[in-house]
Formats: structure tokens, C-alpha cells, sequence
């Protein structure tokens, strides 16, 4: 074969492979909505969306999934309070700090960090980091620091804060949405700092020597110069951070508490949606109206996660323009 | 050449990246409030060698250096200097123009700024001096407000003098400041510089010997990261000692 035959037969090949994996996922984006539809279209949207009570076993059942979807949300927010700071300094350190040395070692296991099986962050969570929130803080946060307290005699915190320790940091259980909130938070750094990273070395090298010529030391050359100009970028990693958090399965059925109810507190149990998905699709009878409401939760899902890689691609596109034209 | 007039002082002073010597053993005096230009064909180390000046090279990790730059009699390269302070007073302009990507007057306050200066009606003074002082004032004064970015790229670089005199230094180090600009933005430019020099010591970098030739008192030429030879600029253009200045200023290599 000559080598333009060639070439035109391997162009076809790929461009066939391409189209073909398009045409598969539409189509099972096609099937998610329409497994989903019937759920909206039976019982209504309102009541789906913002129905108190998820018994989708009970006779007759309901179907209300705001107690999941604000199980995501809660688990979502709290992770989110721990996993974007870490994740953004790990990336200022790794970027802008670090000695080379160290920078050569972080960098990889961090990255070997975002290849780890979430099932196994689960198991850890499950078997160790809750018994020790359980057995362990519980006792020293409900019980040894009131009585600390108490014993002060000191008016306010011998009273309202010991009975606030005593009330509100007893933890029953430790599966509950701040375990979750933790593993999530291994998981979710990785993902942060990573693009973080990416977007922190973007920032062009004539800036940072701009900032040097005037007297800046690397503090100030990180806060005010770059930073602020790789904050589009920085906006990305979040919102793909937070993508990575709403989707994440395993860790919030395993230990997120698995209780359909809405958490008020953060030691409160939870079924955030993907875990309803995953725990209850093998029992629910095929083309049943559970069935079709678990459909319907991976359809909400679907829109978060959709519209959230929408955001970070408008930004993104946003971001470029500026940085490679002129003017503005 | 009086000791005493010159406000930087270069003695043996060589400079590695890693082990490639690019200025080697290099004995300079700059005089203050003068224009001196650096000429010499391109990878002889005359960048280098102005970074030197306000340890822009302490960024490059291999590098290391010998010899010692005296700024008013003092090393610069001593364990005990206040780098922020001496790119203070020894500012810095590159050679492609490179504001920040923030409005002209944020770009004016960098400096002051990050000295802790935060009264509005100060900064406001300081970026109209700076601004007035870089000729751009007139151009700029209706778009304070408006990215830097979004000015001409004269106009960009004449920001970015700007920004350096907001901190009042005593210094100024140019590295081909007119390299990527139209005719008429260097012309600007250069007559800004013979302004400039009234209250400031500069000293640039230039691959245009004609520049060189128009605005500087002093010229040194450096080949293979040697200083081969140093003088007024009348002089060296005119009657050059050294036979290798001859030849590149009469453009028969570069
Ligand atoms: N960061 C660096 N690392 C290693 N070598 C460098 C670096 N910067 C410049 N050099 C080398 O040092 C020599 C002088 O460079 P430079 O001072 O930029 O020359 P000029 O400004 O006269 O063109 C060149 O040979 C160049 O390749
Ligand atoms: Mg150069």
C-alpha cells in the first residue's frame, strides 16, 4: 500500500471509532431521560424533586428525593470547606514553594493519590477513620471537655458552651456525612491541585519578573500577581473538584450513613444520590416506578455534573482569549 | 574615570549558569545620572550581565557568581543584602513590554503597594507623577481605569516605566526596551530616556547600535561574555581601540 492509502485508511478508522463513541454515549444519554421521564411525568415534578420522604419500598410508596439531593449538597459543602483550600494550597505550595527536590517527589504521589480506588478510601474510612471518631473523639468532645468545662465554674462556658459540646458533639455513629466529607476530601485534593497546578505554572514568567523588578517578595508575587492571574484557572479546578465530589459514589455509600433523611448536622447520616443509585438499583424490579425514580436521580445528577463542566469549559475558553491576545 | 562618580562598580565580576561562564571576569564602572549602553552581538552575555545589576539572576537556581558589583561602594552580592530594597532603588524595563493584567493605575501602584502604602489621595499623587514622568500621562489619564493591556504596545512599555518610577529609584536597567516596538514608539521611548537621565542613572541593553550611538554617553562592548572595551560613546563609535569593536560597530559581524 502506498503510504497515502495508507494514511487515508487509518484517518477513517479513528474518525469511525470517534463517531461511534459519540453515537453511544447520546444514546445513553437518550435512555437516561427516558427511563427517567416517566417518574416526573407520573407522580410530578415538584413532588419528585422537593417530596420529603424517599420510601420507594413502602406500599404505597414515595418518591420525594429532596432528603438526597440535600444529602449531596450537605456532603457536597462540607467536603468542599476542606477540599478547596487544601486542594488550592497544595497546589500554591507545589507550584510556587516547594524546592525542586520536593516538588519532583509531591507531585507523583499526589497524582498516585488521584488514581486511588475510591473503594478502598471507603473500606479506610469505614474501618478506621470512623471507629475513631466514634469511640474516640466522641467521648473527649461530648464527655472529658463539658465536664472540663463545668468544673471551671467560669459563667457562659461552664454552661452554654459545655451544654453545646455535650448536645450537639456526641456522635452516634461514625458513618455519617463528615467521615464522608473527609475521604471525599482525599479525593477531591488531588483533582484540585492537579489542574490548580496547571494553571499556577501557566501564569506567564515576564509577570512574576515584573513583580520581582519592583521589590515583591515571593509572597507578594503569589497573592498579588499570581493568583490573581491564574483565578480563572483556579476557578476551573474548583468546579471540577466539585464535579468530582457530587459524583462520587463509593465513599458516600459506604460511609455516608445511608439514612434517606436530611442532615441538619455534621454528624448527621446521609444518602446522598449516587449512593441511593447504587445501594438500591439491584432490588428495584425492572421498569417499576422505583426503578424509573432511580433513573431520575442519575438524570439530576447528570444535569449537576453537566452543567458544572459546562461552567469550567466557559471559563476556561473565557480565560484563554485573555491570555493569548493583546488586548482585551 | 573618577571612582567617586560612579554609583555602580563591577570588580573581576564573572557569572555561571551551572558551568557555562557567561560574563567572565567583567571591570565596569557606571556613572550616575548617564546613560551608559551595552552593545554586543546576541548570546554575549549583555543581559545577563544587567540582571546582575539588581539580582534579577538570583531566580535562576544553578547560578552563582564571583567577583563583586559595588553599588555606592557597597557588594551587592553580600549574604546581608536587602534584595527587595535594591530592586527598589535599581528598577527594571524588559524587553517586551509586560504590564500587568490589571488597570494602568493598579499596575502604577504595584510598587508603592506593597510598600503598605494605602491612602488613596497618595497613590493617586504617586501614579500621576510616575505616569506624568513617563510622558503617558496625557494619553492615559481619561483610562486610568481600562486594562493595561489594552494599550499600544509603546504605550505598554512607557506603563511599565511608569511602574518603575512610582518607586523612585535611583537606577534604571533597560534590556532592549525597543526591540519589539515601531519606529516612532522608540523614538518616544528614547526621548524619554534623555529625560529620564536628568534624575536617573540608566543603563540598557541594546542590539541597535544606532540607538546606542544616539542616546548613550558611555558604551561598553562585550563579546563571548568578555568586556572588550569601554569608553565614551563619541569615542568608541568614532575611533575604537580595539580592533573586534571596530568590526562589529562598522557591521561587519553581529
Ligand atoms: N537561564 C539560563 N541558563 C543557562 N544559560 C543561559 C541562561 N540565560 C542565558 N544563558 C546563556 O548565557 C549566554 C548569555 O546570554 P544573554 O546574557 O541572554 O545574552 P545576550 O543578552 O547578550 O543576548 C548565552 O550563551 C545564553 O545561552
Ligand atoms: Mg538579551
Amino acid at each position: 500500500m502506498r503510504w497515502q492509502t495508507k494514511e487515508k485508511a487509518v484517518e477513517r478508522i479513528v474518525s469511525a471509532v470517534g463517531l461511534f463513541s459519540v453515537i453511544v454515549l447520546l444514546l445513553i444519554g437518550f435512555f437516561l431521560f427516558k427511563e427517567a421521564f416517566f417518574i416526573f411525568y407520573k407522580i410530578g415534578v415538584m413532588k419528585v424533586l422537593f417530596g420529603m420522604a424517599w420510601y420507594p419500598t413502602y406500599e404505597p410508596p414515595e418518591f420525594g428525593m429532596f432528603p438526597l439531593i440535600m444529602g449531596t449538597v450537605a456532603v457536597t459543602i462540607l467536603t468542599s470547606l476542606l477540599a478547596i483550600p487544601l486542594g488550592i494550597a497544595t497546589a500554591v505550595y507545589i507550584a510556587e514553594v516547594a524546592h525542586h527536590r520536593v516538588k519532583e517527589i509531591l507531585k507523583p504521589v499526589i497524582e498516585m493519590l488521584a488514581s486511588f480506588p475510591s473503594v478502598v478510601l471507603g473500606f479506610f474510612g469505614m474501618v478506621v477513620v470512623a471507629p475513631i471518631l466514634s469511640n474516640w473523639l466522641s467521648p473527649i468532645l461530648s464527655e472529658h471537655i463539658p465536664e472540663l468545662l463545668r468544673s471551671t465554674g467560669i459563667p457562659l462556658l461552664s454552661t452554654t458552651v459545655a451544654d453545646f459540646f455535650y448536645d450537639k458533639l456526641f456522635i452516634a455513629s461514625g458513618l455519617n456525612i463528615s467521615t464522608a466529607a473527609l475521604m471525599l476530601t482525599a479525593r477531591a485534593i488531588p483533582v484540585i491541585s492537579s489542574i490548580a497546578e496547571d494553571a499556577l505554572t501557566a501564569v506567564p514568567r515576564t509577570y512574576r519578573e515584573a513583580s520581582y523588578s519592583l521589590g515583591a517578595g515571593k509572597w507578594d508575587t503569589i497573592w498579588r500577581v499570581v493568583i490573581p492571574s491564574s483565578v480563572s484557572g483556579l476557578s476551573v479546578a474548583v468546579i471540577l473538584g466539585i464535579g468530582t465530589i457530587v459524583g462520587e459514589t463509593m465513599i458516600v455509600l459506604m460511609v455516608a450513613g445511608g439514612a434517606a433523611v436530611i442532615p441538619y448536622w455534621i454528624f448527621d447520616a446521609a444518602r446522598p444520590m449516587p449512593a441511593a443509585i447504587a445501594a438500591e438499583m439491584a432490588e428495584a424490579p425492572f421498569r417499576s416506578l422505583h426503578y424509573h425514580a432511580l433513573f431520575g436521580i442519575g438524570a439530576i445528577l447528570f444535569l449537576i455534573t453537566f452543567g458544572l463542566s459546562l461552567l469550567s469549559d466557559f471559563i476556561s475558553k473565557k480565560y484563554r482569549s485573555v491570555r493569548i491576545g493583546e488586548k482585551i | 574615570m573618577v571612582a567617586g562618580k560612579n554609583i555602580f562598580e563591577l570588580k573581576d565580576f564573572s557569572f555561571y549558569y551551572g558551568d557555562f561562564l557567561a560574563v567572565k571576569s567583567v571591570n565596569l564602572g557606571i556613572e550616575a545620572r548617564k546613560i551608559t549602553a551595552i552593545i554586543g552581538p546576541s548570546g554575549c552575555g549583555k543581559s545577563t550581565l544587567l540582571r546582575s545589576l539588581n539580582r534579577m539572576n538570583d531566580l535562576i537556581l544553578t547560578s552563582r557568581v564571583e567577583g563583586e558589583v559595588l553599588f555606592h561602594g557597597v557588594d551587592i552580592y553580600r549574604k546581608d543584602t536587602d534584595v527587595i530594597e535594591l530592586r527598589k532603588r535599581v528598577g527594571m524595563v524588559f524587553q517586551k513590554p509586560n504590564p500587568f493584567p490589571s488597570s494602568v493605575y493598579e499596575n502604577v501602584c504595584y510598587g508603592p503597594r506593597i510598600r503598605g502604602i494605602k491612602k488613596k489621595s497618595q497613590l493617586d499623587e504617586i501614579v500621576e507623577n510616575a505616569l506624568v514622568r513617563a510622558d503617558l500621562w496625557k494619553e492615559v489619564k481619561d483610562k486610568l481605569h481600562e486594562s493595561g493591556m489594552s494599550l499600544s504596545g509603546g504605550q505598554m512599555q512607557r506603563l511599565c516605566i511608569a511602574r518603575s518610577l512610582a518607586q523612585e529609584p535611583e537606577v534604571l536597567l533597560f534590556d532592549e526596551p525597543t526591540s519589539a516596538l515601531d519606529p516612532i514608539s522608540t523614538a518616544n521611548i528614547e526621548n524619554l530616556l534623555q529625560e529620564l537621565r536628568k534624575t536617573i542613572t540608566i543603563v540598557i541593553v541594546t542590539h541597535n547600535m544606532q540607538q546606542a550611538a544616539r542616546i548613550s554617553d558611555y558604551t561598553a562592548f562585550m563579546y563571548l561574555g568578555e568586556l572588550i572595551e569601554f569608553g565614551e560613546t563619541d569615542t568608541i563609535f568614532v575611533n575604537p581601540y580595539n580592533k573586534l569593536t571596530e568590526e562589529y560597530i562598522t557591521g561587519r559581524f553581529g
